[in-house]
């Protein structure tokens, strides 16, 4: 077994590090000159926007530079061993050993021809720390902290029978196997629905705790690092921008970018009068084949409001968005918009009424054509719908730009050329530019980080406030139904559990799933998952 | 012109780092670092266009000129010799590139032409167009492709237009195949649905939305395709029912100076007469490889160091 560090002492300390990565023909810097240090036993909440270097630095604490990137300057001492000098034998002999490394999609992780269990162990057994029977033995325990169902057989699983949450938690038991020093959590939770974050995230803090490992926590989740934590760093363009305990990080940040990191979490639409409704769907059921998706739907969407769906992934959803849209027709029950019928089958409606329901997609770099500049993505709806032409047509983009906050240099970049957070300005404005009447948000700000998220939510209310648009915005986040929505609808397993005024449906009494999914949203008091628990344990004890 | 305020914007999020760059300084970027094989094909390459398109200036007699020297051993007036009816066959290789080079091309253009388009509109429709032309081509392809040609050039006669057509056919299944397979993963995306949901029409998706991303693989095919198509020409040629005489084509060259090669040990170079159009097929097949192979690795994404 390895020598321990004993609680307290400085496990990992890295002095001035830089990292230059190579991209179109020219080195950039990613890291400049980050001080970081690690005790034993402690976590550390790595969080800032995408772009900041938080998944670098991560990696970077292994020893571990991701192709085409370099350590130019500065020192990782681990244990006492620069890992910036070591050989890349030297870290071999570390990885999977003394620090294992957590990824975000367990999913695309796991490789799918083997067994669970002999994935968990092949580290340990390779190492030598463990003969293959204690191995298995001792995953079997972890199975067994980590909360998971049937934990002596559930290692004899391929990784596809078994759920996303269940696989974040079997790579949490597979990093733990060789009872590492030092573990990397590269944004765990961020792919599962909170539901089940809340089951993950309470299972990998009592195995960090029970075994007093030290942790790196990367996160652009204010709310699940203030869980999980004891130090909180925020980076941004590479600089560590502050750092300092979780408790006081979090009621007295001191720089003006970790405020406004803070306050996004603080947006909230005031509630509006009810006014006509511009789209109702009456008695909506929906088939994939043979399957039935969506069982009796009724939802009205009174006009210049925004309605939220709520639910878990498999809820049904975003099949509603899908029918409306024509791209699924119903199989019964009638979708009425602006008070006429539309025609189920997309074929069978008009340019016009195509023209007045436009989408905005969840993944926006899905959503853009990669090998077409933004002119031409805005630029088409103009004068596809619009029959615009030519310098008219550009006057018209530059405008809608400007009105998504950005400006006329973007006309000929091509979407690799964006960020995450401007691709969706973009399908926003391409969305604008039929100058609809209804837009559906199909968990629009869900892939996007929580400052970026603010802005795009922002920008939705001041387009609905000015241009008087109805949106549907289907999301599984709560604090983006608080901060957009003036009606929710509940949805589980094809059935609206719960609809109303936002006020309403907050309050309680809930229905059970309710009632679920609003506990499960994170909080931003660090407390919030301890007082959880043990409230969850007492009502099933 | 990053802007490094502290305050969140639009404008100053980090996108991936990028310089614009004009399409003529992005090629001769990669072209710099292009690997000395893919130089050595592009260089080859390029000889063959030369040759080919100023055949006329370069060749020093006519392409159906006849000595009356036939088999004239290589000389400083004839340098390979001259062929069994006495037309030179230097100059007959160098229109022979121009024909059977030409003909290539036109032919492979021609099944990328039908390929394509039946492939992306298969892609999009997904339901009975996808069945029939699907199973139109495997029906096809379950013919060995050779015999067939043979079999309807023996019916509709071996002229030019007949052979581009008829191996353009041929060879458009395998096209058909490739470009539905690559349009496949492109159809799923969000942005075909938008298209879909804008009301837009056939045509529009497959030229704007589609095409424009599954060019790379395209392309490549487009390289490996065009050397299928050349030495099925060859083979036809040789087999003697390609291109008719007295039109120059280094497969028929081959097959008409075969018995030459008998002499190789009375006297060497008789022997590698009808050797030499063969190589400049095989050269021209090389050099294209090199390039395709090159071309592959670029898109397919990887680092040099993975």
């Amino acid at each position: 077994m390895t020598n321990r560090t004993e609680k307290g002492a400085v496990l990992l300390s890295i002095k001035g590090l830089k990292i230059q990565g190579f991209s179109d023909e020219k080195w950039h810097d990613i890291i400049n000159g980050v001080d970081l240090t690690l005790h034993a036993g402690e976590v550390l909440g790595l969080i800032g926007e995408s772009g900041a270097g938080k998944s670098t630095l991560g990696l970077a604490a292994m020893g571990y530079t991701q192709p085409g990137c370099r350590i130019t300057e500065g020192e990782i001492i681990f244990d006492g061993v620069d890992l910036a000098k070591l050989s890349d034998e030297g870290k071999r002999k570390l990885w999977g050993n003394r620090m294992a490394y957590v990824a975000q999609s367990a999913a695309a992780s796991f490789n799918p021809a083997h067994r669970l269990i002999v994935q968990t162990t092949a580290s340990s057994i390779r190492a030598g720390i463990k003969s293959r029977e204690s191995a298995y033995e001792d995953a079997k325990q972890l199975y067994d902290v980590l909360n998971l169902p049937d934990p002596d057989h559930i290692g004899d699983r391929y990784p596809h029978q078994v759920s996303g949450g269940q696989l974040q938690r079997v790579m949490t038991a597979m990093a733990m196997s060789p009872r590492p020093d030092l573990l990397v959590f590269d944004e765990p939770t961020t792919a599962l629905d909170v539901t089940t974050q809340v089951e993950v995230l309470a299972s990998m803090r009592s195995i960090v705790e029970e075994f007093n490992t030290a942790a790196i926590y990367i996160t652009h989740d204010l709310a699940v690092v203030a869980q999980m934590a004891d130090v909180i760093k925020v980076l941004r363009y590479g600089y560590e921008v502050e750092e300092a305990p979780t408790r006081q990080m979090l009621s007295a940040p001191e720089q003006a970018y970790t405020k406004s990191l803070w306050s996004v979490r603080a947006l909230e639409k005031p509630q509006q009068a009810v006014q006509a409704s511009v789209l109702s769907l009456k008695g909506i059921e929906a088939r994939y084949g043979a399957e039935k998706v969506l069982h009796n739907v009724n939802i009205e969407v009174p006009k210049g409001s925004t309605v939220a769906i709520v639910g878990e992934s498999g809820s049904g959803k975003s099949t509603i968005a899908r029918v409306i849209t024509g791209l699924l027709p119903q199989t019964s029950g009638i979708v009425q918009f602006a008070g006429e019928d539309l025609p189920p089958a997309l074929a069978n409606r008009s340019k016009d009424q195509k023209r007045r329901i436009q989408m905005i997609y969840q993944m926006a770099d899905t959503a853009i054509n990669p090998r077409q500049t933004v002119r031409e993505i805005i630029g088409r709806p103009l004068e596809f719908y619009l029959g615009m032409r030519g310098g008219t047509t550009t006057k018209r983009v530059v405008d809608l730009l400007e009105m998504i906050e950005l400006d006329a240099g973007f006309l000929e970049r091509l979407p690799e050329e964006l960020s995450g957070g401007q691709k969706q300005r973009i399908c926003i404005a391409r969305a604008l530019a039929a100058e609809p009447e209804f837009i559906i948000c199909d968990e629009v700000t869900s892939a996007l980080d929580q400052i970026v998220q603010e802005g795009i939510l922002k920008l939705l209310l001041r387009l609905q406030k000015e241009l008087g648009l109805t949106y549907l915005f289907i999301t599984h986040d709560i604090s983006t139904v608080k901060a957009i929505a003036d009606q929710v609808v509940v949805m589980n397993k094809g059935e609206v559990v719960e609809q109303g005024l936002k006020t309403d449906v907050f309050q309680p009494p809930h229905p059970d799933y309710t009632a679920l999914l609003l506990s499960s949203v994170p909080e931003m008091d660090p407390d919030w998952l301890s007082n959880l628990i043990s409230k969850r344990q007492m009502v099933a004890g | 012109m990053k802007i490094k305020t502290n305050i969140y914007s639009a404008l100053g999020e980090v996108s991936s780092v990028y310089d614009r760059r004009s399409i003529w300084t992005r090629s001769l970027i990669s072209l710099r670092k292009a690997p000395y094989t893919a130089r050595f094909g592009m260089v080859i390459i390029f000889g063959y266009m030369l040759v080919a398109i100023f055949a006329p200036i370069l060749a020093p007699y006519g392409e159906a000129q006849v000595f009356p020297k036939p088999y004239a051993p290589w000389s400083s007036d004839y340098i390979f010799g001259t062929d069994q009816i006495g037309r030179d066959i230097f100059s007959r290789m160098i229109y022979g590139a121009r024909n059977t080079v030409g003909i290539a091309v036109a032919t492979t253009i021609l099944a990328f032409l039908i390929g394509g388009v039946l492939g992306l509109a298969a892609a999009i429709n997904r339901s009975w167009l996808d069945q029939v032309l699907s199973r139109s081509v495997d029906v096809l392809m379950a013919i060995p492709s050779l015999i067939f040609a043979l079999v309807l050039l023996s019916i509709f006669g071996s002229t030019v237009s007949n052979l581009i057509i008829i191996i353009a056919v041929l060879d458009s299944t395998r096209v058909y195949r490739l470009t539905r397979a690559v349009s496949l993963n492109v159809v799923v995306m969000d942005y075909v649905e938008a298209a879909r949901l804008r009301g837009e029409g056939l045509g529009w998706i497959m030229r704007r939305e589609i095409l424009p991303n599954i060019m790379p693989p395209l392309i490549a095919e487009f390289g490996l395709r065009f050397c299928f198509v050349f030495l099925t020409i060859a083979a036809l040629s040789f087999l003697g029912i390609g291109i008719q005489p007295p039109t120059a084509d280094w497969g028929s060259m081959v097959r008409e100076n075969a018995s030459l090669i008998m002499f190789a040990q009375y006297d060497l170079k008789a022997g590698l007469t009808p050797l030499l159009p063969a190589a400049a097929i095989a050269l021209l097949t090389v050099a294209i490889n090199f390039v395709v192979d090159w071309f592959l690795h670029k898109t397919s994404g990887l680092r040099d160091d993975q």
